[in-house]
């Protein structure tokens, strides 16, 4: 499969956005193409990046306040109606706070509504611990008939919108707030469930499986990697649930050896996905790059995906390692 | 709306055998609520034999009214008032809560044509009404037709969410959601006034923009009356504060919060069914 990446890939100057503008230009587009869709916000429609589908289509934008239970019962009875809702707001609210509801009223009623969680994981930077949702993947990804997309940056999150409005059934789309690299390309794939490779040496010694804007760091680390003569294959698994068992399998059999890379706790992300997944069929050994059960801080993005061990420099010693596990 | 004389004699009938049926289904079952289901006979009475807009053979027409249960753990009631209404056969009301039945212990959508949404963890119905009643505007404008109930337990309003869905109801001023509030003083753990005040409960729902009654929730002339009045009321939702006495029917069971989530044995049963006589 072609999957035309950007072409300066791995020069310093390549555009960086942040994934959450791709969200806000695909619900845009959603605007004009289905009329069924409507938004809803918890008082945080500039920066879920609802705010322009607001303006345009005001009639179909509800905003509730900041009351995260309610905008997923109110959801729910929208879907229930035959509108395909997107609520929005911080992954640490929605679906940290609301979760019992999700389940209840969206997964076990199987409504057709779509979570967008923004501002996950540490790159939310400064407003600190509280708000760097570091636990949502594993919180969705638990539930029956939920599907968990990641995307990788701001131009797969534009696709993944688009895409997530075809699909019937609950979904958690999971979006960052601060700017990164934009690695794919209007003609680079995007279906829901289908992992993409992204980089692949010719006899690769291990597999990096990432998602979000760690694919990106994956991709660096890769190229280093190969410099000192480890062969890589890079996946982007921008769906966690349904996990691409396919390809993965297929990676795991050729490298023997996996490091999964994640902006989430080690605990009950991707890298437990794809351990459950592995133990099961093609027990490889498995290094997981994500934070270790801990709280993030104040500081920079870049400062604390450093700090908590999720730099470039970290994805290449946990591939070192695994192929000595080998 | 008046009722005659032999409407009120017909709803009385289908009260009295909806409590039957509702204490014969908790001696099968071995489990379940008794109190709050015996309390809300009239209410679910006149909802499926007067008040909704609904077609029991075609439970997904779309142009019936809606009935969200944000208190599903009353279900043997609601159960027992679908059957009667030809949602399903009678027979199968002694399937509650057992294995493959489409009676789950607390109602899914998914499983029982007829029930509008999945309940049991308390807070969450009221919302989902005004999310119905929000698409049924885009879909329908203000003048639409179709009514949107929601039936909920007075113990449920200890619920934050619960209020969430107050505020955000009194905001869109929606003209036709229309709630019921069971108000029969006991939760499981007690009175609702010892465990979590509510009063001064109608005036909390005007001061967040609501039309507020309160009932009689035993008689059919004041529940007919209170809905035509709910139904009259346009650019504000209303809400129906219903009095109702828990395990209404059998005189011991009365007011008792211990029969909140405790069944009848087989003895205790049949004795409570002679006494509905």
């Amino acid at each position: 499969m072609k999957i035309n990446l950007v072409e300066k890939l791995y020069d310093l100057s390549i555009a960086q956005k942040a994934i959450r503008d791709g969200f806000g230009e695909g619900l845009l587009e959603l605007g004009e193409k289905k009329r069924d869709v409507v938004v809803l916000t918890a008082n945080l429609k500039e920066s879920t990046r609802a705010e322009r589908f607001a303006e345009k289509f005001p009639e179909r934008f509800f905003e509730v306040g900041v009351a995260e239970q309610n905008l997923a019962s109110v959801a729910a009875g929208l879907a229930m109606m035959g509108k395909i809702p997107f609520m929005t707001s911080f992954a640490v609210f929605s679906p940290g706070r609301n979760w019992e509801i999700i389940r209840t009223v969206i997964c076990l009623n199987e409504a057709n509504v779509k979570i967008i969680g923004s501002h996950a994981g540490l790159s939310v930077g400064p407003d600190g611990a509280s708000h760097q949702m570091l636990e949502d993947i594993a919180l969705m990804r638990v539930l029956p008939k939920m599907t968990v997309i990641v995307p990788a940056d701001a131009e797969e999150s534009r696709k993944a919108t688009l895409a997530v409005a075809e699909k019937f059934g609950p979904i958690y789309l999971r979006l960052s707030r601060d700017k990164s690299p934009v690695i794919t390309t209007l003609e680079t794939p995007f279906e829901i469930g289908k992992a993409l490779v992204v980089r692949e040496a010719e006899n690769p010694q291990v597999a990096i499986i990432a998602c979000g804007l760690m694919v990106y760091r994956a991709l660096m680390a890769a190229k280093k990697l190969e410099k000192e003569g480890i062969g890589c294959v890079v996946i982007n698994s921008h769906t966690i649930k349904p996990l691409d068992q396919e390809t993965i399998l297929t990676i795991a059999k050729k490298t023997g050896a996996v490091v999964v890379a994640e902006e989430h706790q080690k605990f009950g992300g991707l890298g437990g996905a794809v351990a459950e997944f592995l133990t099961e069929q093609y027990p490889v050994p498995i290094e997981f790059v994500g934070v270790a059960d801990r709280f993030g801080q104040s500081g920079s993005s870049a400062e604390l995906l450093e700090h908590y061990g999720l730099g470039i420099d970290d994805i290449v010693e946990a591939a070192k390692k695994v192929v000595k596990r080998k | 709306m008046l009722l005659t004389d032999e409407k009120i004699n017909f709803l009385t009938n289908k009260a009295r055998e909806n409590r039957k049926l509702v204490i014969e289904m908790l001696m099968n079952s071995g489990s379940g609520h008794t109190g709050g289901p015996l309390g809300l006979a009239e209410i679910m009475t006149s909802l499926y034999f007067g008040i909704l807009n609904h077609e029991p053979e075609n439970p997904s027409w779309p142009e019936r009214d809606r009935l969200v249960v944000s208190n599903g753990h009353i279900c043997p009631s609601l159960y027992a008032s679908m059957a009667q209404a030809g949602y399903f056969p009678i027979e199968e009301l002694s399937t509650l809560r057992r294995y493959d039945s489409r009676l789950q212990g607390h109602p899914e959508r998914l499983k029982l044509p007829g029930l509008e949404t999945t309940s049991g963890p308390l807070g969450e119905g009221l919302g989902q009404t005004l999310g119905m009643v929000l698409a049924d505007r885009l879909d329908r404008g203000c003048g639409s037709q179709r009514f949107f109930y929601c039936l909920l337990s007075d113990g449920e309003l200890q619920e934050g969410s619960t209020w969430e869905a107050i505020m955000s109801a009194g905001k869109e001023a929606p003209h036709n959601m229309i709630a019921i509030v069971d108000r029969n003083h006991i939760q499981i753990d007690g009175m609702t006034e010892e465990i979590m005040p509510l009063e001064p409960l109608t005036e909390k729902w005007r001061a967040f923009g609501w039309q507020a009654q309160e009932i009689d929730g035993h008689s059919f002339e004041e529940i007919f009356e209170a809905i035509g009045q709910a139904k009259a009321v346009f650019g504000r939702p209303s809400v129906i504060i219903a009095h109702t006495i828990s395990g209404k029917g059998v005189l011991s069971w009365e007011r008792k919060y211990e029969w909140h989530g405790k069944i009848p044995n087989v003895q205790e049963g049949k004795k409570a069914i002679e006494d509905l006589k």
